[in-house]
């Protein structure tokens, strides 16, 4: 509980000249976040950068086949994966402000991915794949005659699949987001372009993309950078087979710790840092305006 | 005109039902599985001739070996989760306040550490934290867990707060301030209870985060005893002779509760959660 615990405080007597009281319980108040940070963020962080201080773990990251395998793979999951998944949950989200009750109770259920946790419904999908006597496959043989493929055997089908479970996961999050965002606008220029006659491409064109473009590009930064780090959806999917080849940077950080070469798992994530930090930089310089 | 008006309500049903399935598949899938006896759960049945509790009985009966500590662990996960809610709401309520009302010296520069973390994604910090539980002497102990999370959901909630609290009026503080109210004072008998709806959101969501993790509990614990029921699902499956239909059955009562927190705090989740994001 030691965070919990408020640091000592000096008694109010013996206080620092020139620090009002607003100020000094401001500090108090801060201490405990900042002892958070300091012991469960600087320290580990600094932590990792110095295991992973070596060039050699680099030589070895790079000749691992399985680390080009999965920058490529990480590569595809955030450029193909997130923008459908964007896309679709601008759509979507025009959908759900409609005003019909159906639609609301269907919100309702929307929601579900996101609430639960991923461990049960991703190892139902896993089973519902299961080549033999998968829902999927039975269904595809009960329609067809024929066998439906080996899902999770295949690396490329595996890996949309895991992106697919991912999309299914996050989906509702970046959607809400999304709704709140169209129901900022104000109605009144909805109400006018149709007094103009306007089509709903004209609409969605000349009123709602420009009111939401800024709020669009934030999520689909902020949604790229998390995909990075997405463990689950690779892992408890497919635990990066067939052969290994569908490990992300994500997965493959624990794998080399598993292997107990921890210098190549901290390498893996400093190898990504080029291209996550300037995504964090531009994200911050939105937030903290 | 009452044509184009069923053109438009069929519109929206195309896109409702595959909405619909898409959703609803997996978690129909795990029920499925739940009340369907052994022999009939893999035959591609939509649903199972005799329909059973049977696979209940089992999971609460403790009656496998998986399961053994079945409600030990379900006590973990809610232990874990709940202590991550309070210690978060302690601890980012404090930030806010200290942040957004005291205008403390560096809390700005606190304010945007704690949103660089939050933009880091929290796999990336996994191994090191897992290293640093071990220096510590933490490893195999519930705190490790309960820490990291309290460390994984504070960022998040002390911009939410901070959001909120922004808003509230400055007249306030000055009202307080010259009728010689303390700090203490002002925080507790005018910010908390402004800030309640935040607040129950944000402890929500820190609750929500911790019993659903899965990464941060399978590196921090390891002793049966200790797991959180996620863990135990991911060793279940680990192993050949998996029985399936308890895997998702269990799978099926650790999801419920999320859900039903979710949808008991709904109203404060939604607005709380989002309101943030929408500022920019």
């Amino acid at each position: 509980m030691a965070t919990l615990a408020l640091p000592e405080v000096p008694p109010a007597g013996t206080a620092r000249k020139g620090l009002s009281p607003w100020q000094r319980w401001g500090l108090i108040m801060l201490a405990p976040y900042v002892v958070v940070f300091l012991v469960f963020v600087v320290y580990p962080v600094g932590y990792g950068l110095w295991l992973a201080r070596h060039p050699e773990s680099y030589v070895r990251l790079v000749d691992d086949p399985i680390f080009l395998r999965s920058v490529y793979n990480t590569l595809a999951f955030v450029v193909i994966g997130i923008n459908v998944k964007m896309v679709v949950a601008l759509v979507l989200s025009g959908f759900f402000i409609q005003a019909r009750i159906w639609i609301k109770v269907l919100s309702l259920l929307f929601i579900l991915p996101w609430a639960i946790p991923s461990i049960p419904t991703i190892l139902s999908i896993r089973f519902m794949l299961n080549p033999e006597w998968g829902l999927i496959n039975s269904l595809i043989f009960r329609f067809t005659g024929g066998d439906g493929p080996n899902w999770l055997n295949d690396p490329t089908l595996a890996l949309a699949i895991a992106m697919l479970v991912h999309i299914w996961k996050s989906l509702p999050f970046w959607t809400l987001i999304l709704i709140a965002g169209r129901l900022a606008i104000p109605a009144e220029h909805y109400e006018a372009a149709s007094v103009d006659g306007a089509t709903s491409w004209q609409k969605f064109r000349y009123i709602t993309w420009p009111s939401m473009r800024t709020l669009y590009l934030t999520c689909l930064i902020l949604s790229m950078i998390w995909t990075m780090g997405d463990f689950n959806s690779v892992y408890l999917l497919t635990g990066g087979g067939p052969a290994d080849l569908t490990h992300v940077l994500a997965t493959l950080g624990i794998r080399y710790l598993r292997l107990d070469q921890v210098d190549l798992s901290m390498a893996a994530i400093v190898v990504a840092l080029p291209a996550v930090l300037p995504l964090v930089y531009f994200m911050m310089k939105r937030l903290s305006r | 005109m009452k044509l184009r008006h069923v053109a438009t309500e069929a519109k929206l049903l195309l896109i409702g039902i595959p909405v619909l399935i898409w959703t609803m598949l997996p978690v129909y899938h795990l029920f499925l599985f739940a009340i369907s006896p052994k022999d009939q759960a893999m035959g591609g049945k939509l649903w199972p001739d005799t329909p059973t509790l049977h696979n209940f009985e089992v999971v609460f009966r403790q009656q496998h070996h998986y399961l053994n500590y079945f409600w030990q662990q379900m006590w973990n996960s809610l232990f874990i989760a709940v202590l991550t809610g309070l210690i978060t709401l302690l601890v980012a309520t404090g930030a806010a306040f200290a942040i957004s009302r005291l205008k403390v010296r560096g809390g700005r520069t606190v304010m945007n550490l704690a949103l660089f973390t939050y933009f880091i994604p929290a796999a990336f910090l996994a191994v090191p934290m897992y290293k640093t539980m071990g220096v510590y002497g933490l490893l195999n102990n519930q705190w490790a867990l309960i820490l990291a999370m309290v460390t994984i959901a504070s960022p998040y909630s002390i911009w939410v707060l901070k959001q909120a609290s922004d808003k509230l009026p400055w007249e306030l503080d000055e009202a307080a301030r010259i009728d010689g109210a303390s700090p203490l004072q002002l925080f507790r008998l005018v910010y908390l209870p402004l800030m309640m709806p935040s607040l129950v959101a944000v402890g929500t969501y820190a609750l929500l985060l911790a019993w659903n993790e899965y990464l941060y509990a399978f590196l921090l614990l390891s002793n049966d005893k200790d797991l959180t029921l996620g863990v135990a699902l991911g060793n279940f499956l680990a192993a050949d002779d998996s029985p399936w239909e308890l895997l998702m059955t269990t799978g099926l009562i650790y999801a419920m509760p999320p859900a039903a927190i979710y949808y008991a705090f709904k109203r404060y989740m939604v607005g709380g959660l989002t309101a943030g994001a929408v500022k920019s």
